[in-house]
């Protein structure tokens, strides 16, 4: 199955296409990472799978042929958007019965446990969190959910080293023991070599590559992921060499 | 690390799952607005609590009033002068601020209720969480407003119901005699009643969602809100409200002094001979001065003193009018159009949050 499948698909905003002529399968039961520089894409291709944005042209289905954005793929995809929205004014308690009302699955003890483990307490607001706790907080929220896809759009660009090495341990772990496929966009390559085993890489609105992260390491004879990335990125964008 | 505690389910109607129930959305909408409708019904219960103490003693003078007797002696002139100038002077009196301010809660309930809806995710990015969840977005967005629309108008209509019982004896007929305060029912504060209080606050209410889905900023989104419901109030009142029912009309000239009448005037104009003379209540300075030059405007009397004067002289006035027995269709009239125009603005709400991109 998988768990994103893009034909042609194109986003326009205007007069600029913010994506072109994507086609894509990503497989399930992987950490696929979205890669390229700012204004790439990447958010506005998560945001059509995640069913937010409407494609203007082609067409996008998640979870094995899912319309993007129907109840049975808002069922099973989490969401994780750019800088973590949470409603500020209210409380952490007040957030998770939201996101448990919300949904038909809720594993309210995992998210009570989760968010003791990080020490974030149930009373305080969401707003006065750090923001490293704001991440934790969402992150925990939508893998309570128990999603198939967990979908994470920029997620560790705010934090700090600290906060970003716990969050992606959280993520790695829902990924490796529950089986969750997760699908995360960064421009941050290094945070990427530990846990992507897809890859995906997008410039100027295109896919330049998408594959297997060993695989594509071997045949590119590529040390590592960033290499590969930097690599890919000079032949399509010459000034990134300046 | 905690692990999920269950593992992830593979249900066999996962590709067609049952949909969240409606009645979720309670929950969520009291946890997200509380703090706008605690502020609703903390303004709503100061003006109620101020509404009934006044309110209170202003029934006390009309009754002290009717009840006087003898009717003509000057004990039973100087009630009757204490509830007229209660009724008219006082701050919610016809001629005090406070009317005019109520008109205002319509529009203020509404906008601050609910430019914010949508705007505020807008705003702050959170439909990217509300509009991911498995309720679905159209869904989540209708509950709300649906939920919202119904707090706001049995609120609303309660203090609707405290408005009318206010006005109870400046509306009451039956006492003319007595010289007493009079105002028509379809003019004062018509649009405060127990329909078109809660009428008029849906339809703001319901503006401001749409302004906000539209512009997508709070602030913005309440002042446009604003600013529609007032050239909408207005054209109501000025335009609308006297072609609800065909007006009445009748050469009666004992019809219809200022502050003596409970019926709404919509025109007057004079006539003699089946022409027309004159348009209006009061006559020409020429006519005055060739007929009734002896006249003097004088207090209000049971007649206009000039009317009078000019029906001997073959004039005919002529008045066109709404009673205030339509009190109650002109409410439901423009209850019924204003909840259509509600449910339709809502519905285009419903379809921006459709097919919104993000």
């Amino acid at each position: 199955m998988n768990v994103v499948e893009a034909s042609g698909l194109g986003k326009r905003y205007g007069r600029t296409w913010a994506l072109r002529e994507c086609t894509l399968e990503i497989p399930a039961g992987r950490v696929a990472a979205l890669v390229g520089p700012n204004g790439a894409g990447k958010s506005t291709l998560l945001n059509l799978a995640v069913g937010l944005t409407a494609p203007s042209a082609g067409a996008v289905t998640v979870l094995g042929g899912r319309r993007a954005g129907s109840p049975a793929a808002l069922d099973g995809i989490a969401f994780v958007a750019q800088d973590t929205p949470l409603y500020k004014n209210l409380t952490v308690a007040d957030m998770i019965y939201i996101t448990r009302s919300l949904n038909r699955r809720f594993d309210q003890p995992y998210a009570r446990a989760r968010l003791d483990e990080l020490g974030i307490p149930p009373k305080r607001k969401a707003g006065k969190l750090s923001g490293g706790q704001q991440a934790q907080l969402a992150l925990t929220l939508a893998l309570a959910r128990r999603p198939r896809l967990l979908v994470l759009d920029e997620p560790v660009a705010m934090l700090d080293p600290v906060a970003r090495h716990d969050f992606m341990a959280t993520v790695l772990a829902a990924a490796s023991a529950d089986g969750v496929s997760v699908l995360l966009s960064s421009h941050v390559l290094t945070e990427l070599e530990r846990v992507a085993s897809y890859l995906v890489l997008l410039s100027r609105g295109q896919v330049r590559l998408a594959g297997d992260v060993a695989g594509l390491l071997a045949t590119r004879g590529q040390a590592s992921l960033e290499e590969l990335a930097m690599a890919c990125l000079r032949e399509t964008m010459p000034e990134v060499t300046r | 690390m905690t692990a999920l505690t269950r593992p992830v389910r593979r249900d066999e109607d996962d590709a067609r799952p049952r949909p969240v129930p409606w009645r979720r959305m309670a929950g969520v909408t009291w946890r997200q607005h509380r703090i706008a409708l605690a502020g609703v019904a903390v303004l709503l219960g100061a003006l109620a609590v101020w509404l009934w103490s006044i309110g209170t003693s202003l029934h006390h003078a009309y009754a002290a009033a009717v009840a006087c007797q003898p009717a003509s002696s000057a004990a039973c002139g100087n009630l009757v002068n204490n509830f007229n100038r209660s009724a008219t002077d006082h701050a919610m009196g016809s001629k005090g601020p406070g009317g005019v301010l109520l008109q205002l809660l319509p529009a203020l309930i509404g906008a601050f209720a609910g430019a914010p809806v949508l705007a505020r995710e807008l705003e702050t990015g959170t439909f990217r969480y509300a509009w991911t969840q498995g309720f679905g977005r159209w869904r989540w967005a209708l509950a709300k407003l649906i939920l919202l629309a119904v707090v706001l108008a049995a609120a609303t209509a309660a203090f609707g119901a405290l408005v009318s019982w206010y006005y109870q004896p400046e509306f009451a007929t039956g006492h003319q005699a007595l010289g007493l305060f009079q105002d028509s029912p379809l003019v004062t504060l018509f649009s405060l009643r127990e329909v078109t209080f809660p009428a008029w606050t849906l339809t703001a209410f319901t503006i401001g969602a749409l302004a906000g889905m539209l512009i997508r900023r709070v602030v913005p989104a309440i002042v446009a809100t604003l600013a529609g419901y007032a050239g909408l109030a207005f054209a109501a009142g000025s335009f609308l409200r006297e072609h609800y029912l065909a007006p009445l009309v009748t050469t009666s000239i004992n019809f219809n002094l200022p502050g003596a009448s409970t019926a709404w005037t919509i025109s007057q104009w004079s006539t003699k001979g089946g022409r027309f003379a004159f348009a209006g209540g009061f006559p020409p300075m020429s006519l005055v001065n060739q007929f009734c030059s002896s006249v003097s405007p004088g207090k209000a009397g049971p007649a206009d003193p000039f009317a009078q004067c000019l029906a001997q002289h073959g004039y005919t006035q002529w008045t066109s009018y709404q009673p205030a027995s339509r009190f109650w269709p002109f409410q439901w009239i423009e209850g019924g159009w204003l909840l259509v125009l509600s449910a339709l603005l809502v519905a285009a709400t419903i379809w921006l949050v459709r097919r919104r991109a993000a």
